[in-house]
């Protein structure tokens, strides 16, 4: 033994007498992650975290959260002397006197939206690949309870400079607040300490932004990538890989070299991004006064879609017993995210609902292979795109010289027609792929090679897949649909019988599939 | 001097010097004539008259009626004023190519003097906004930006967006981009309010804060990118389109670069 390993030696002894730590650090650092690019989607949203936080601390040591007026006299010309919040004010110094500061503030806003991009993005893969089935639906309730904490921070951060974009975010949370029948009016009050803009709210923002949300943020993530930890990643289906076991590589050294330098990675991108992108340029939209608004006044983008669909609904108004119901704010941002909120988060109950499958799985799914829940994801996504492109519908009439209205009216329609158009291209997409695979299995690989039969036929060499290809085309199980005949087997009747048609209904679409290939089928036509 | 003394034999020597002497000529007559067409006495003025209304006559009549009392499909032009043709025709906006939206900002058909003629002929049908001289239009000197951006925010930036780059109207219409545009067709078009845009007139606005807008929006389009690349000045929207375009876009290559490599 070296110097040196005998002192490392000492020292590890050293914590394992008090901690007793060896043990769980053989079996942690022997842990075994699978390998794809689309698992390393979360760790962008864990890394552009602690950037958000190092970069947020960073700002927090100059940021002013009070709506006190000062006359601002700081070094941008065009708005010196004028009357402004000391928020606004403070945030102009950050941008220009702090040093380093503007970069820091872009570095923070740009990891904001990656955040957020990333999370979408990590949602759908988990979505489109069945990674959420049991055991693992809390850990999908966690990642929508994040999705949720992110939209609002992102709001309050959007919201905290007190500038005139910023301003027209709360004049629109103000208004989704009172849209809340009865209590509206005396909420928007308690938020906003008075009418509105009030004299509370960034305060009370900011304290919500970087202590109150952060911690929930950091104590639903540790229980998220805990869970990831306790239950194992997932893994694609491959050679070698099954239900009970987990192919890649340990956590030391590979894995933790490369999510170590991933976090780099994600730090230099987001650094590129502050330095070289303006984003937010508070000083170009001036101070917050409720008599001004710019045109093409936009949240940010995650919000986009929640501003589309409130764009796009009618001006349909209540009046009843002196209260005003409008159901132009409270349908489309409030009852329709509601609504598609709650049914994300139960989906995976509703899918095994529907299926009757209460088995564990560790290995994901190819999405072609699961044509429905493929269908409906893409469903949702045309949903959310169409109501996306609303939310830009102005900067789309000036760029493209169209009309704001018709943009509006295409919307209001396609927003009902082309998701189930989108359903059912994809479905059928799906299932063409599906019996590709199928052909694929059965004749091979199309070559590309024509060769000439003595008796002058034509024909196109198929080469053999490998086998390994093989086991990942054919390895899926396709189960049949449910059957709950309405008397049972000891010939009792069945209850619910009106609920029991719907989920027999449900699990015939679900189980939609190009039959693959048997082992039958491939002995046949291997003796061709 | 020695050494210019040397070349004076020189071949080209002869040619050079009449170029010099050809454009020394030519450049004092310029500034001379320029300085001779300044004065406008009664004669001037009907004889620019008498060429607007030929102009008018020819391009504008046949929507406009032959006594500019308007028609079917444009309105009259009695009392517009000097100012509003100055920038409905300086800018281009005039004649119309296209009459489905709103005339747009294009390459002028008509010189400065014909416009100015045009803009004459139309001011003595009535009285109306004259078209602003330089002394008027001095907003370096007489505007103030800090109050000019207030005013702009306060008035302007609803249609035209917070940093003067346009922004949609109603059915197609929109207001146009502020950046690059003259001092005199800002202000003509404040005293004037073209196409969908109201009047401000110099009891709404006065005269000096109109220069302050003016300044602002100078400023605006001076300003260097402080924050790096701008997308446009147009807010979250182009800024969401580099996050998942450029920012996860990178971000996902450089993952599925990491994941190859290492089989």
């Amino acid at each position: 033994m070296t110097t040196t390993e005998k002192r490392l030696g000492a020292a590890a002894n050293f914590v394992d007498e008090r901690l007793g730590a060896a043990g769980w650090m053989k079996k942690s650092l022997n842990k075994v992650f699978p390998d794809h690019w689309s698992f390393m989607l979360g760790e962008i949203c864990m890394y552009s975290f602690v950037i958000l936080l190092l970069s947020g601390t960073f700002l927090t040591l100059w940021f002013d959260p009070s709506q006190r007026d000062v006359i601002y006299e700081g070094v941008y010309a065009p708005l010196k002397g004028l009357k402004m919040s000391a928020a606004y004010a403070s945030t102009l110094d950050i941008s220009f006197e702090v040093r380093g500061g503007l970069l820091m503030r872009q570095i923070h806003h740009w990891a904001a939206n990656i955040f957020m991009a990333a999370i979408v993005a990590h949602l759908l893969r988990v979505f489109f690949t069945g990674a959420f089935r049991k055991p693992r639906e809390f850990n999908w309730i966690l990642g929508i309870i994040l999705l949720t904490l992110g939209f609002l921070e992102g709001l309050f951060g959007y919201s905290l400079p007190d500038d005139l974009l910023s301003g027209v975010g709360l004049r629109i949370t103000s208004a989704i607040v009172q849209a809340f029948p009865v209590i509206g009016s005396y909420f928007s009050f308690f938020l906003f300490g008075g009418a509105f803009p009030g004299v509370g709210f960034i305060p009370r923002m900011f304290t919500i932004h970087v202590l109150l949300l952060p911690g929930a943020f950091l104590a639903v993530i540790t229980i998220h990538v805990m869970l990831v930890w306790y239950q194992k990643h997932t893994q694609f289906p491959g050679a070698g890989r099954t239900e009970k076991n987990v192919v890649g590589h340990p956590i030391l050294p590979v894995y933790m070299a490369k999510a170590g330098g991933f976090f780099f990675i994600v730090f230099g991108v987001t650094a590129f991004l502050g330095a070289v992108a303006s984003i937010n340029p508070i000083w170009l939209y001036g101070p917050y006064t409720p008599g001004q608004i710019s045109a093409g006044s936009q949240p940010d983008w995650y919000m986009g879609w929640l501003d589309g669909l409130v764009r796009m609904a009618p001006p349909l108004e209540t009046h009843a017993f002196g209260h005003t119901i409008s159901w132009n704010i409270l349908i489309p941002a409030l009852i329709v995210p509601g609504i598609i909120f709650t049914l994300m988060a139960f989906y995976p109950f509703i899918e095994s609902w529907i299926t009757g499958d209460k088995r564990e799985h560790h290995l994901l799914d190819r999405p072609r292979n699961v044509p429905n829940r493929t269908a409906l994801g893409a469903m949702s996504i045309t949903f959310v795109l169409i109501a996306l492109i609303n939310g830009g519908n102005d900067i789309l009439a000036t760029n493209f010289h169209m009309s704001i209205n018709q943009i509006m009216w295409f919307s209001r329609i396609a927003i009902f027609i082309l998701p189930p158009i989108a359903f059912i291209i994809t479905k059928r997409l799906c299932l063409s792929l599906q019996r590709s695979d199928r052909d694929l299995v059965l004749h091979g690989r199309e070559t590309g090679r024509l060769v000439r039969m003595p008796s002058g036929e034509f024909v196109e060499i198929h080469e053999p897949i490998s086998a390994e290809k093989r086991w990942i085309l054919t390895s899926h199980e396709q189960r049949a649909p449910l059957e709950l005949p309405p008397v049972d087997a000891r010939g009792v009747k069945r209850q619910q019988a009106l609920k029991n048609k719907l989920r027999v209904r449900l699990s015939k679409a679900h189980s939609v599939a190009v039959p693959k290939v048997s082992a039958a089928e491939l002995k046949e036509i291997e003796q061709h | 001097m020695k050494q210019i003394s040397l070349y004076r034999r020189h071949k080209a020597a002869g040619p050079l010097l009449l170029i010099i002497a050809l454009l020394g000529i030519g450049t004092t007559f310029n500034i001379a004539s320029a300085t001779m067409k300044a004065p406008s006495n009664t004669f001037d003025r009907s004889a620019a008259i008498e060429e607007g209304k030929q102009i008018f006559l020819k391009g504008c009549s046949s929507c406009h009626g032959i006594n500019a009392i308007g028609g079917a499909i444009a309105p009259s032009l009695i009392g517009v004023g000097a100012a509003s043709v100055d920038f409905q025709v300086g800018t281009g906006r005039m004649p119309m190519a296209d009459m489905n939206t709103q005339a747009m900002r294009k390459k002028p058909v008509y010189n400065e003097k014909e416009v100015a003629a045009l803009a004459a002929y139309i001011a003595s049908l009535a009285p109306g906004p004259a078209v602003p001289t330089d002394a008027v239009l001095n907003y370096e000197r007489d505007g103030n930006t800090a109050e000019g951006g207030q005013l702009f925010r306060n008035n302007c930036a609803m249609c035209h967006n917070f940093a003067g780059q346009g922004g949609a109207l109603t059915q197609g219409k929109y207001a146009p981009t502020l950046m690059g545009v003259e001092p005199k067709y800002i202000y003509e078009a404040l005293i004037t309010g073209p196409q969908s845009m109201p009047v401000f007139s110099d009891k709404t606005i006065t005269p000096a804060e109109k220069l302050s807008i003016i300044k602002w929006i100078k400023a605006a389009e001076a300003e260097p990118n402080l924050g790096g690349a701008t997308m446009g000045r147009i807010g979250p929207v182009s800024e969401g389109l580099v996050v998942w375009i450029l920012g996860l876009g990178l971000l996902i290559a450089i993952a599925v670069w990491l994941t190859t490599r290492a089989r």
